[in-house]
């Protein structure tokens, strides 16, 4: 490793070219990467130096975990057509295969869930496949693999690394029995441990951490930097960000927006330019109703456990005849709210809808009462992927509201096909959804048309309130801008309201009348669509309120 | 015409494709060994009838989500329970018949809700808890054929005067009055048994109109996709205990029509390995484990049992010695075996 070498020894540098390239630790030059002819990530550019921490910044789906895991090598990558462009590890172009050269080649990941062996002490974890050992006889018959461990040789290293991290962990304590912030601190000794160690990638390790537990780490992150070690840093703390890394680059729709010495950044900034551009198509956008209408939705401290989306406390009140719009990152709970509503996860709170109180954890009642639920998760909940398009579109109404159903004397509920293949027809012509016809089998069919599928779905209900969740998720641009004018032409034409869930603050702006955001499980705000983009982006990042700024409701 | 075949080929299954035509060939050689091409017809067709309500019985489970109905013996039990208490009272001819389904359909209804209730709490291991509870009430039968009240002395031990046979002749009760019911001889030997033909084909258009109705419509979906079942207000559980309570039911109504076909009532051991050639047949008829169709129920009994037919005689035939047994075995066993793995691939996707 010559390269190393001569950072040890920095007057062995040659002027010139060399000198550049020594200096920078990690170069990203022009790197740019398709999914399926999406482009996720364009033109990136952006140098690392000796020592340098780097924020990293952006709304989910901005490119963040692409472009590291094309630094990481990650199969993923490969499987889909690699990417252009170079990764410049000291000066060198780097051709990662596997995460295994990566972490060769020095560089480590922390990841947001943890790679650890839960019945393993500390120690053990840290070393594992990197243990020190001794010789003994068997060695000579079945090769190195038979080496004797040698427990107090690595009970010291792991020491010194947990010792690094400036915290106080034993190495003898197993895993399984640590707080999640010390499975973090054991991971990253892990990465400590390594010798070649040059660039750290940090993947929100403070997201599980308290406040006096994120002191300690962005301390141990400072030590790190000393020593030489690159560092990039991703969080949603902004404040973090701020404190602990020499530079801030912000990832906006896969390109970079900005990349300046954190000095020159405040959080107002940085949020205005993570959710970014306000041009985006406003034709959709409306004109605001008058705020005196009565509610039709209220809900009263809702509590969802659903995984990966908890809702912790969420009151709120929805106008009758509007669309509201609910935001905020990947994980703060916006999903739960109509996932418990709709009675999918297990809740508790009160939810009185159109006047009357709502038992919840019953799909059916709330279905019953007059709601209706487009799922976030089309294939799991939202379809009966291996059924013709004409049941999928009638089968919630027939279910649930006794439509498409012809009573044939004997109380039999015979399903009326031609009722069934009418609607569907209708369905197929109004919202253009491209097959060979009714029969036609959804599994069949491409992302933005089984979204159709769905959307036709609750229409042929005729709900008197409407969830949508991440309706446009995964579908491509006509089929987006399709589903929208549906949602909107619904609201307009049957005042049916709207309730929609969406990742993208920019679409929920272009359709909505008011935006709750959500964070940590709850409401960090309610906004008009027409508030500074600004305002929201702080909301997201859970520093709006607690700074008082004015927050309209 | 290669590319054409090849189609025809992938829609059918190969499975199917390479039975029909093994079939076919025996069939094609029956002659050349001496064995007539009607007679076997006569006799595939009447096994057909025998066995095609049980393969029937598999369709709802495997619709609602509970897999395939390895527990069939429980319905089977039931049969031979209606089969006995009406020999028990002296029925003869068709009300003999009705009366067995009469007391059957009852007990399998209560014991197959029972067994749904026990599949509910064991959803994903469905077919495994399926196997055992069919072994373990067989085993439990076992005991109360002994003890049973039953007095009819036809029924009893010969000695000693308590406890059902083995084996139990229905002549003289109800042989074979289904077979008989208006069916037709086509030369000296080609019989056709109307009566147990057209109650399988009523049992099929029964279970294909269910599915047609609202409630088969909700079972159809949980079987398909629990969480779009459940988001769209379908109660899964009770779909799937009414599922079971169908395939229980019609494993009994199946029991009886196999007896009065058989000639015998067959207790203790005799429903053991009921399951299996009814669980291989609908398998060779190119049902799923999460998907069947009456189409795969009929064209998978008739291959089925057109091979059991045909082995014994054909091969036998050729080979002089006995290979029936041994092609059954292969044949079921093999079909189940082949699209339990067809499953774990349908996972992985």
């Amino acid at each position: 490793m010559s390269g190393a070498e001569a950072f040890d020894s920095p007057g062995a540098y040659v002027k010139g070219e060399r000198e550049i390239a020594d200096k920078t630790l990690l170069h990203m030059r022009n790197v740019q990467k398709d999914f399926y002819g999406n482009r996720v990530l364009e033109d990136i550019n952006f140098e690392m130096k000796r020592g340098e921490i780097i924020g990293l910044v952006g709304e989910n789906g901005a490119g963040k975990s692409t472009l590291m895991n094309i630094l990481f090598g990650m199969p993923v990558i490969r499987e889909t057509g690699g990417y252009e462009g170079a990764v410049l590890i000291e000066g060198e172009e780097a051709h990662f295969r596997n995460p295994l050269d990566a972490i060769d080649a020095g560089i480590g990941m922390v990841h947001q869930e943890f790679f650890l062996i839960p019945s393993f002490t500390a120690t053990e974890n840290i070393l594992l496949n990197r243990e020190s050992s001794k010789y003994n006889i068997l060695v000579e018959i079945f090769g190195e693999r038979l080496r004797t461990l040698d427990r107090a040789a690595m009970r010291e290293r792991a020491e010194r690394a947990i010792r690094e991290l400036g915290v106080d962990i034993s190495p003898d304590t197993l895993v399984s029995d640590m707080p999640v912030s010390y499975r973090q601190f054991t991971e990253i000794a892990r990465e400590i441990d390594r010798e070649k160690m040059k660039i750290l990638v940090l993947d929100e390790p403070t997201a599980v951490m308290t406040e006096s537990e994120t002191d300690t780490f962005l301390a141990a992150m400072k030590r790190l930097a000393a020593k030489g070690i690159g560092q990039i840093f991703i969080s949603h703390r902004l404040r973090e960000i701020l404190d602990v890394c020499d530079r801030i680059v912000v990832l906006r729709d896969g390109r970079i927006i900005r990349d300046l010495p954190s000095s020159e950044a405040d959080v107002r900034k940085i949020a205005s330019w993570m959710v970014g551009r306000d041009v985006g198509d406003s034709s959709l956008r409306r004109v605001r109703k008058e705020e005196t209408r009565p509610a039709i939705l209220s809900v009263r401290n809702l509590r969802v456990d659903m995984p990966g989306e908890k809702v912790r406390n969420v009151s709120l009140e929805v106008r009758r005849g509007e669309i509201f719009g609910i935001g905020g990152l990947a994980g703060q709970g916006k999903l739960g709210i109509p996932n418990g509503v709709m009675g999918l996860h297990p809740s508790d709170g009160a939810v009185v809808f159109d006047g009357r109180t709502l038992r919840l954890n019953d799909p059916l009642e709330s279905l019953r009462s007059g709601m209706a639920f487009i799922s976030e998760d089309r294939r799991g909940v939202g379809l009966l992927i291996d059924e013709s398009i004409a049941l999928n579109i009638a089968f919630t109404a027939m279910q649930v509201q006794e439509r498409f159903i012809a009573k044939i004397p004997g109380g039999v509920k015979w399903r009326d096909e031609q009722a069934l293949r009418a609607c569907a027809k209708e369905y197929i012509d109004r919202l253009e959804i491209r097959c060979t016809g009714p029969d036609q089998r959804v599994v069949e069919l491409s992302g933005g048309n089984q979204q159709k599928i769905c959307v036709a779905k609750v229409l042929a209900m005729s709900p008197k309130l409407l969830f949508a969740s991440e309706p446009t998720r995964g579908i491509d641009i006509g089929a987006k801008r399709l589903v929208l004018e549906v949602l909107r032409e619904f609201n307009e034409r049957y005042g049916t309201t709207i309730v929609m869930t969406s990742s993208e603050l920019q679409e929920l702006r272009s359709i909505c009348d008011r935006i709750a955001i959500v964070y940590e499980g709850k409401i960090a705000g309610i906004l008009p669509s027409d508030a500074p983009l600004e305002e929201f982006g702080l909301l997201m990042l859970g520093t709006g309120a607690r700074e008082g700024e004015p927050v309209h409701a | 015409m290669r590319k054409r075949f090849g189609r025809l080929v992938e829609n059918v299954g190969w499975a199917r494709v390479i039975i029909a035509a093994f079939l076919a060939l025996l069939f094609a050689v029956a002659p050349l060994v001496g064995i007539r091409v009607d007679t076997s017809l006569s006799d595939t067709l009447l096994r057909v009838g025998m066995n095609g309500i049980m393969v029937l019985a598999m369709v709802p489970m495997i619709q609602s989500g509970c897999g395939l109905n390895f527990g069939l013996p429980l319905g089977v039990i039931a049969g031979l329970v209606g089969a006995v208490t009406s020999m028990e009272f002296n029925w003869t001819g068709f009300a003999g018949f009705f009366m067995a389904i009469v007391f059957a359909v009852p007990l399998a209804a209560l014991l197959g809700f029972l067994y749904g209730l026990v599949l509910n709490r064991a959803k994903g291991d469905e077919m495994m808890i399926a196997t055992y509870v069919g072994f373990s009430s067989v085993a439990f039968m076992c005991m109360m054929w002994l003890l049973l009240p039953y007095k009819n002395p036809l029924m009893l031990w010969g000695f000693g005067g308590t406890g059902l046979r083995t084996t139990i002749s229905l002549e003289g009760f109800w042989l074979t009055v289904l077979d008989r019911f208006l069916s037709f001889r086509i030369g000296e030997f080609f019989f056709f048994p109307t009566g147990t033909i057209l109650l399988f084909a009523f049992g099929c258009f029964l279970v294909w109109a269910f599915f047609r109705t609202k409630a088969g419509t909700a079972m159809t979906a949980a079987g398909s996709n629990a969480q779009f079942a459940r988001a769209n207000g379908v109660d899964i559980d009770r779909m799937r205990v009414l599922s079971v309570v169908l395939s229980t039911v019609l494993g009994a109504v199946g029991m009886v029509v196999y007896e009065q076909s058989y000639g015998f009532i067959q207790l203790y051991m005799g429903p053991f390995y009921m399951a299996f050639p009814a669980v291989a047949a609908i398998l060779l008829g190119g049902a799923t484990i999460n998907r069947a169709t009456i189409v795969n129920v009929v064209v998978g009994t008739f291959l089925f049992q057109g091979i059991l037919t045909m082995t014994p005689s054909v091969i036998n035939g050729i080979l002089r010695t006995d290979m029936a047994e041994v092609i059954r075995i292969i044949v079921s066993n093999g079909m189940i075996l082949y699209a339990l793995t067809r499953k774990v691939q349908a996972k992985k996707r």
